[in-house]
């Protein structure tokens, strides 16, 4: 097939036959994605599935204006392809994962090097980029940080305070959580899921069942589906709660930060009333929901919820009435629109960058397809810009909750136990709160997992902050580290 | 104006941080279930119903003998609790989970039907960390949300300072880890490298499933199923994650500090 071929078609948590999927030559394959990329497209996924001492390269593309997703994949090859990095930047960290995964060399890429040291060896092992010259320095931090914080290495190429580039190195989270999967679902698989980051329980465990559900051409009754799209902006509330408290504190602007880190417990615990776990564990199964809100219960949440909002109503004003915050916030940690788009940032970070994508908006599925709320964007890109972007849906969060607890549908919560179809492949995106959650899961002969891909909006993410540190003081980083808050165990995997 | 409302503000809420240790603790969930309790008398015959729904492979059951619980490799899914036909497995609602030997989390047998609780330091070491408790923490191939749940120790609700409880950025300041995950191999250098650098005597606290056993990562060949592999364990405190009031508890109960048990 030439590279003028479209990919094949499908919408936010569909499946589709395997052999349904276009299919090119190595080289034709990357031509045809970065055609795909060229009109609008956005990288989703970009993986590969071994096939006998081969490997296939799958890509999964989103046309965000249209709201269809678009896949297709190689012919199965070996040793080495031209390097989609060269023409679109957004590859760049998958084509190094596919690489560490599978051996595959993407020929030109500019710095391939491991993403997660799965051969042994730890990932702050091995080249970083240097910067040479008599006043540059480099500041070395991590795995282990002064805090409690997920473990990380950051290499800073410094010239006296300002940040000339800054590398990270993950992988000290990885704990097999993707080759495991092969074969599955396991028993082990959905805790797995719920713990992919754990944070974003609701949003990888919605992810996944709704990927088994487009599998098994099946959906989970309605009232399931408004449940976990409660529990989606309760995660959201929380978390955005939890950051906006976190920036106010790397500021000592105290007052927020205190209530805030009090209101993000309160967030929580609404999750907790619901399921029984702060984190949503154990909520979202294939299939439906594990437990229902009742009226009565529908109405302590509602009335607590509407407490907790006003309070963080209170908390937040304080600090853009604060000039001692804004001035640290403003203009610290750019990243321009066109950067933004560039990476393929997702979530939070793009739209704070001036770009329009939300799956829940873009790619609605799940509940998501009869109730919305309006995307929030900011235009500068800069710590201030993600601050307010997670206010500004915080108070759009809150709102949809208050109208969508207020009519419920009515139904079962639990349906059919779904049945993954043989050979077919299904893509599912969900709006988690720090962005595009993606899962893309292929069946064998028997509807087993023959590959199954998970990609964390940090995934997507880390090079944002590692751009946006560019030309700023090093003793900003953390402000940007905590305007961006990214997952290492959902990059680890 | 922020500084006048942020002032009125403290004026109508006072002091945010709950009475608990002295007074009542916060109220938990209805749906939370604490810790499971296992009555093997009540396991019927040759049934097995429990086993192959837990997902961390928690539960054995030999021919012939009671069904066998491991607290430490629990998630507390409560599967085992949905499918038991006899009631053997139930929740208790405690949210006392803390304990000082991995063998005091394995339920099942005549006499041990629930967790045996954490008993406090011995003298010596009570005596120097019991008011005064510095901590150093290793997140090491969990998912964050042990980590989340021990930071909101540190909010104002909570305010784990009263007891002199405090988390510091260097292994140098510290009497101690807590660990949390389930110890990738990425991090195996580092966490031994984090516990010689914590001057002795010291203590570790593994917080929870991942920390205990692995969690629902136990088995794989890049983890190590749990901080007992790499370095001497002192405290679990199980849960997935655990409640903020399971930890607190494990932390003044290994201190000494709780009047009641």
């Amino acid at each position: 097939m030439n590279s003028t071929q479209p990919f094949a078609l499908l919408s936010n948590g569909t499946s589709l036959p395997w052999a349904d999927v276009p299919e090119w030559g190595a080289a034709d394959f990357v031509a045809a994605t970065a055609d795909e990329l060229n009109r609008g497209g956005r990288l989703c996924a970009w993986f590969g599935v071994a096939e006998g001492d081969a490997t296939r390269l799958v890509a999964a593309v989103a046309f965000d204006g249209d709201n269809t997703l678009a896949v297709g994949r190689s012919e199965p090859f070996t040793k080495s392809y031209p390097s989609l990095t060269l023409r679109h930047a957004q590859a760049h960290l998958f084509e190094r994962e596919v690489w560490e995964q599978h051996g595959l060399v993407p020929e030109g890429h500019p710095w391939l090097k491991p993403v997660r040291r799965q051969d042994g060896g730890h990932p702050a092992a091995g080249n970083f980029f240097q910067v040479e010259g008599g006043e540059v320095h480099e500041v070395s931090v991590g795995p282990v940080h002064a805090g409690i914080i997920e473990p990380g290495h950051f290499r800073f190429q410094c010239n006296g305070e300002e940040v000339l580039h800054l590398e990270i190195a993950l992988g000290y989270q990885h704990r097999g959580v993707e080759e495991a999967l092969a074969g599955g679902p396991h028993r082990a698989t959905m805790s797995q899921m719920e713990t992919v980051a754990g944070d974003t329980t609701i949003g990888h465990a919605t992810a996944y069942a709704m990927t088994l559900e487009a599998l098994a051409g099946a959906e989970a009754p309605l009232r399931a589906q408004w449940l976990r799209a409660m529990a989606l902006e309760l995660e959201r509330l929380a978390n955005h709660t939890g950051d906006l408290g976190a920036l106010a504190n790397d500021v000592a602007f105290l007052p927020s930060s205190s209530a805030c880190g009090k209101l993000r417990g309160d967030f929580l615990n609404l999750t907790a009333l619901i399921c029984g776990n702060r984190f949503g564990r154990g909520f979202v199964r294939p299939g439906g929901c594990r437990q229902d809100l009742e009226n009565e219960r529908m109405a302590e949440l509602l009335g607590k919820l509407r407490v907790a909002l006003k309070e963080v109503d209170e908390a937040a004003n304080w600090m853009w009435d604060a000039n001692s915050v804004r001035v640290r916030f403003e203009m610290t940690g750019v990243v321009s629109s066109e950067q933004a788009a560039e990476l393929g940032l997702v979530g939070v970070a793009a739209r704070a960058s001036g770009l329009v994508r939300d799956v829940r908006y873009d790619h609605p599925a799940g509940w998501h397809r009869f109730a919305q709320t309006p995307v929030a964007v900011w235009p500068d890109g800069d710590v201030f810009a993600r601050a307010r972007v997670r206010w500004l849906e915080i108070q759009r969060s809150g709102k949809f909750l208050e109208e969508q607890l207020a009519t419920p549908p009515t139904g079962d919560i639990r349906g059919d136990a779904v049945q993954p179809a043989s050979n077919a492949l299904a893509v599912t995106l969900v709006e988690g709160w720090r962005g595009e959650v993606c899962h893309v899961a292929l069946t064998d002969d028997i509807g087993k997992f023959r590959r199954y891909k998970i990609i964390d909006p940090s995934f997507h993410n880390w090079s944002g902050l590692a751009l946006a540190m560019r030309g700023h003081a090093i003793s900003d980083f953390p402000i940007c580290n905590k305007s961006f808050n990214l997952s290492y165990c959902g990059f680890d995997l | 104006m922020f500084a006048h409302e942020t002032i009125l503000h403290r004026l109508r809420y006072g002091c945010q941080t709950m009475a608990y240790p002295g007074g009542p603790p916060p109220p938990l969930p209805d749906r939370h279930g604490g810790a499971l309790r296992v009555d093997g008398a009540k396991c019927a015959e040759g049934c097995n119903a429990c086993v192959p729904v837990c997902p961390t492979q928690a539960i054995t059951r030999e021919p012939g003998k009671p069904v066998v619980l491991d607290l430490g490799k629990c998630i507390f899914c409560a599967a085992c609790v949905e499918a038991c036909p006899t009631k053997a497995i139930t929740q208790t609602g405690d949210h006392r989970m803390a304990v000082r030997s991995r063998e005091d989390l394995v339920l099942g047998k005549p006499g041990e039907e629930e967790l045996r609780l954490a008993v406090a330091l011995e003298q010596k070491l009570k005596k120097l960390f019991g008011r005064s408790l510095r901590l150093r923490q290793v997140s090491a191939g969990g998912c964050n949300a042990c980590e989340a749940d021990v930071n909101v120790l540190g909010t104002i609700g909570w305010d784990l300072g009263r007891f002199g409880i405090q988390f510091v950025a260097s292994p140098r300041h510290a009497d101690g880890l807590l660990i949390t995950g389930a110890i990738s191999c990425n991090m195996e250098l580092a966490l031994k490298k984090t516990y010689d650098a914590v001057a002795s005597p010291k203590i570790v606290i593994a917080v929870g499933a991942c920390a205990i056993a692995g969690g629902p990562f136990v088995g794989h060949p890049q983890v190590l199923n749990g901080a007992s592999s790499v370095v001497p364990v002192d405290l679990f405190v199980p849960g997935c994650p655990p409640h903020p009031l399971t930890i607190l508890d494990g932390l003044l109960r290994l201190l000494g500090r709780m009047e009641k048990p």
